[in-house]
């Protein structure tokens, strides 16, 4: 057998977004500065917040904006802004776990499909579509009313929700490139399928991924906070943002900020995530010239 | 009268990148020109300029003369007005240009309706006119069909109709036929001929098919990196040219080669049209003309006598006050 | 089409199916008895007997399933375990306040996305268009029930205009509109917001088409060549777009509910989950994801009336 021949040029184009062009874009460049703000926060949290975020204080309680407590503190006299910090360790945690799932479950999956076609991708499609329709906020109800409350079945109710998604999106951007001609050179030469996933497949569609992820990412952390405030999730007094606005929802006429302040920091998480995705999802159309 | 005078036509994208350059030409009334050129030469946006139908980023400067209105200057109103009535267009993706969720008969009529005033029934009733008049067999039954139900060569007809509707002083067609079966081509050809003629109405003949305007143009202008190089009569044109880009189509044109080389092979011309906005400075043909020289360092402006004028420094006939030196 | 209409409802049976088996699985997986949960830890072993045998948990677990499936089927949805009231009527007098609302809440949605949809599209690449962007993805990222919030804050705390929470009946018309006015607005405002991005891909794409084009070389101005040849080919995935949002509205009524306090579907349903009413539970999700795939089936099918070139 002679050699195996150089790859052919264009194969594989390997995503070289740098980070200038990346940040150029507005919406990843501001999604990324919010989701970087809150990535920070949750790090710091874990080694100092300005008050435990446990700490009862009964004589303070309900307390406006000052410079002891920048955000005032709730009902129990503990610090909103140490609790906010701490809470975004929760939210950072539910998007993980979520997106995981959906990913370790979906994108193999969506390969399948795509490589194989035949019984197994159809399999795979009609249990997807299945899934589909079952809502996740749904699922997650039923999960916490059958394995009681907790972030992590409310996360996997979520993530296994998310999975048809991913499915979907892997399978088709795959198709698109096993359909390309350099895929169809690799296959002449003999690249063995599993090579051709990972070696072209992959790398090609890792982008759309990562934007779709992304997406995925602020859904979960908008689902998370409904959960808990909904008391299906995260159990106090662990401090979660979509808690503290179910607790400061009975001191609205007192104290209308204590909702605002987690309201304003689920807000931005979602916000942060999703500009993310959308920003990497619009590099990558335009690199391909709007061909993808 | 000159029906149109295209006067120092320039497209420019958003970025300011330059797609058409400096163009101008004129059409007679009742004269077919026809404007010709490679893919990317500028001479679709040309066309798309003059009827006022760019594409999103894309703004156009300088003087569309249409009876002596400015189409550039005046409100987007008043050029509504025009569109569809005096001034019509054929587009080159039929399958596209019609829309697909709406009955032929009822496109077709639709320019009456909005330019005559008619009523529902009496457009319906037009349209089947003009489907007849554009040879469709059945016309009342194309009527009432969807876009999907015909064929490639059927939908060009209709456009045809939608296009002569309402007695146009002028129709642009944009490669009426490139994207239709050549055995279709020819009949499509000889239809537009036809109607033109009927009509008594100017021709503007986009198309990069040298052949196709010899037969059907009285005049020809030649396209090149967004500018004009050559124009003239089309006898001239095609026996003699004076630009060598003129005289390279003509060779790679089948129907028109004059002297097929012994060895068999197709002419070509050498090289490929740079991409939009990186023509070479000076003549934008310079990379690929056999007849090249320094002097072409320098943009050629277009000069001849009032017939025949070419932008070139070595034209290959030399037209009475051409730029040569 | 009828043929597709057989696969297509075909699927829907499949799907609800396998709902069916994965919720009840979920529920039977449970730790305890029912009867254990209800009667407590005190309870002695021959008092959960006689309540298993009571509402019928003591049987084989594929024998409950079908039983209960059958009930499903023929209308009969039981009897709460908990307050033993039978559920079918509480489903209907919680779907008095949900419907309602639902329905609203795709009111103001829908008028929220079209102008919001349309401008941007209309001023793409201009200042206002980016600020119409901005504007839905600002209404994405707020949570339903902040903003449900915050619109008590405003019009409940702070103006007194609308009451912030609970539901007088229907026997006072005008009371209970008032009061479904903040949650309707709440779900309406974010959906919309989402809806708005559908409406602004698909107007570009109307307005980047070709056939638009002819249109307007016929004489129709931008608007009317929108107007006569877009709103149509614009229809198609609005109509997909809509049947999936009805289906998020529903799912976002069970939060929304729960903010206003109103005693709709979603309370009725966290209630039961809050109590271990299992039963309740199984035939609201049962209820919730039957309706959900119906309306996906709907659409679907309308789509392929809208679209001549699907029909054949």
């Amino acid at each position: 057998m002679t050699a195996a021949p150089v790859e052919i040029a264009g194969a594989c184009q390997r995503d070289r977004a740098g980070i200038r062009r990346w940040a150029r874009n507005p919406s990843a460049a501001a999604g990324g500065a919010l989701v970087g703000l809150i990535v920070a926060v949750a790090l710091v949290s874990l080694v100092w917040t300005p008050y435990p975020p446990l700490a009862v204080d009964p004589s303070h309680s309900l307390a406006g904006p000052s410079w002891s407590h920048p955000l005032g503190t709730d009902q129990y006299g503990r610090d909103v802004l140490s609790r906010l910090m701490a809470g975004s360790r929760v939210s950072l945690y539910a998007g993980v776990v979520s997106v995981l799932v959906a990913t370790v479950a979906g994108v193999p999956a969506g390969l399948l499909a795509a490589q194989w076609g035949g019984v197994p991708a159809q399999v795979v499609l009609r249990l997807s579509d299945v899934l589909y329709a079952f809502p996740a906020l749904l699922a997650a109800i039923v999960l916490s009313a059958a394995l009681g409350s907790s972030t992590t079945t409310a996360m996997l109710a979520i993530g296994i929700a998310f999975v048809p998604v991913l499915v979907r999106v892997t399978r088709s951007n795959a198709l698109v490139v096993l359909g390309s001609d350099y895929v169809l050179a690799a296959r002449a030469y003999g690249r063995r399928p599993l090579a051709i996933l990972r070696r072209h497949v992959l790398p090609n569609i890792a982008t759309t991924l990562i934007a779709q992820m992304s997406l995925l990412f602020s859904l979960a952390i908008l689902a998370e906070a409904g959960l808990d405030y909904l008391g299906l999730g995260t159990t106090p007094p662990t401090a979660s943002w979509g808690d503290m606005i179910q607790t400061a929802q009975n001191y609205l006429s007192q104290d209308p900020l204590l909702s605002v302040w987690p309201g304003t920091a689920i807000f931005l998480a979602v916000l942060g995530f999703s500009l993310l995705g959308e920003g990497t999802a619009e590099l990558r159309n335009a690199r391909l010239g709007r061909s993808a | 009268m000159t029906l149109l005078s295209v006067r120092d036509l320039c497209v420019s994208t958003a970025g300011g990148l330059r797609l058409v350059d400096g163009v101008s030409f004129e059409v007679q009334k009742g004269e077919r020109v026809g404007l010709i050129g490679e893919s990317g030469s500028g001479k679709s946006l040309t066309a798309l300029a003059i009827v006022g139908l760019l594409g999103e980023g894309l703004r156009a400067t300088g003087q569309v003369l249409f009876e002596n209105e400015d189409l550039l200057a005046v409100s987007e109103r008043r050029r509504c007005q025009l569109r569809g009535n005096a001034l019509s267009m054929v587009f080159q993706e039929p399958m596209t240009a019609l829309n697909p969720t709406m009955r032929v008969g009822k496109q077709v009529g639709e320019a009456l309706r909005v330019h005559r005033g008619l009523s529902r029934r009496a457009a319906a009733r037009a349209a089947v006119e003009l489907l007849a008049r554009v040879e469709l067999p059945h016309p009342e039954r194309c009527a009432v069909m969807y876009p999907h139900e015909l064929s490639g060569g059927q939908r060009q007809r209709a456009m045809m109709a939608i296009a002569i509707s309402c007695d146009p002083l002028l129709v642009v067609a944009d490669e009426p036929t490139t994207a239709l079966d050549v055995t279709v081509q020819r009949r499509v050809l000889e239809l537009l001929d036809r109607l033109v003629a009927e009509e008594g109405c100017a021709l503007l003949l986009i198309t990069h098919d040298l052949a196709v305007v010899s037969e059907m143009c009285d005049r020809v202008v030649t396209m090149y990196g967004g500018r004009v190089v050559e124009v003239g009569p089309v006898e001239r044109m095609v026996s003699s040219p004076a630009h060598p880009y003129t005289e390279a189509l003509l060779a790679t044109s089948l129907a028109v080669s004059i002297d097929a080389p012994s060895d068999g092979a197709l002419p070509t011309i050498a090289g490929n049209v740079p991409a939009a906005g990186q023509f070479p400075s000076g003549c934008a043909f310079r990379d690929r003309c056999p007849r090249r020289a320094p002097a072409c360092e320098e943009t050629p402006l277009l000069a001849g006598d009032a017939t025949h004028k070419v932008a070139c420094w070595r034209p290959i006939t030399e037209p009475v006050g051409s730029p040569a030196r | 089409m009828t043929s597709y209409l057989a696969r297509r409802a075909g699927i829907v049976l499949v799907s609800l199916f396998g709902a069916s088996v994965a919720v009840f699985a979920v529920l039977a997986v449970l730790p305890g008895s029912p009867a254990q949960v209800i009667l407590g830890t005190q309870a002695t072993p021959q008092a959960v007997r006689q309540l298993s045998a009571q509402i019928g948990t003591n049987k084989p677990l594929w024998d409950q399933y079908l039983h209960w499936v059958h009930g499903l089927l023929i209308g009969q949805l039981g009897q709460s375990y908990i307050s033993h009231q039978p559920i079918g009527p509480q489903i209907a007098q919680a779907l008095t306040v949900t419907g309602p609302l639902i329905l609203l809440a795709l009111a103001v949605g829908t008028l929220v996305a079209l102008p919001l949809g349309l401008g941007g599209a209309l001023h793409n690449g201009k200042l206002t268009g980016a600020l119409l962007g901005g504007l839905s993805q600002v209404g994405i990222a707020v949570p339903s029930f902040v903003g449900g919030i915050v619109l008590i804050i405003i019009f409940g705390v702070k103006l007194r205009l609308l009451p912030s929470s609970g539901f007088p009946g229907w026997s006072e018309p005008g009371q209970a509109l008032r009061s479904l006015v903040l949650p309707a607005a709440t779900l309406g405002l974010v959906e919309g917001a989402i809806l708005s991005r559908y409406v602004r891909a698909s107007v570009l794409d109307q307005l980047r088409s070709d056939y638009l084009r002819t249109a307007r070389s016929k004489g129709l101005s931008r608007a009317r060549a929108l107007w006569r040849h877009g709103l149509r080919n614009a229809m198609v995935p609005l109509v997909t777009v809509l049947g999936l949002e009805l289906a998020a509205l529903i799912v976002g009524a069970i939060v929304v509910e729960n903010v206003f306090s109103l005693p709709g579907v979603g309370q009725l349903l966290l209630n039961a989950v809050g109590n271990r009413d299992l039963l309740v539970v199984q035939d609201i999700v049962m209820l919730l994801a039957a309706v959900v795939l119906v309306i996906n089936l709907v659409v679907d099918l309308s789509y392929r009336l809208l679209d001549p070139r699907v029909r054949d």
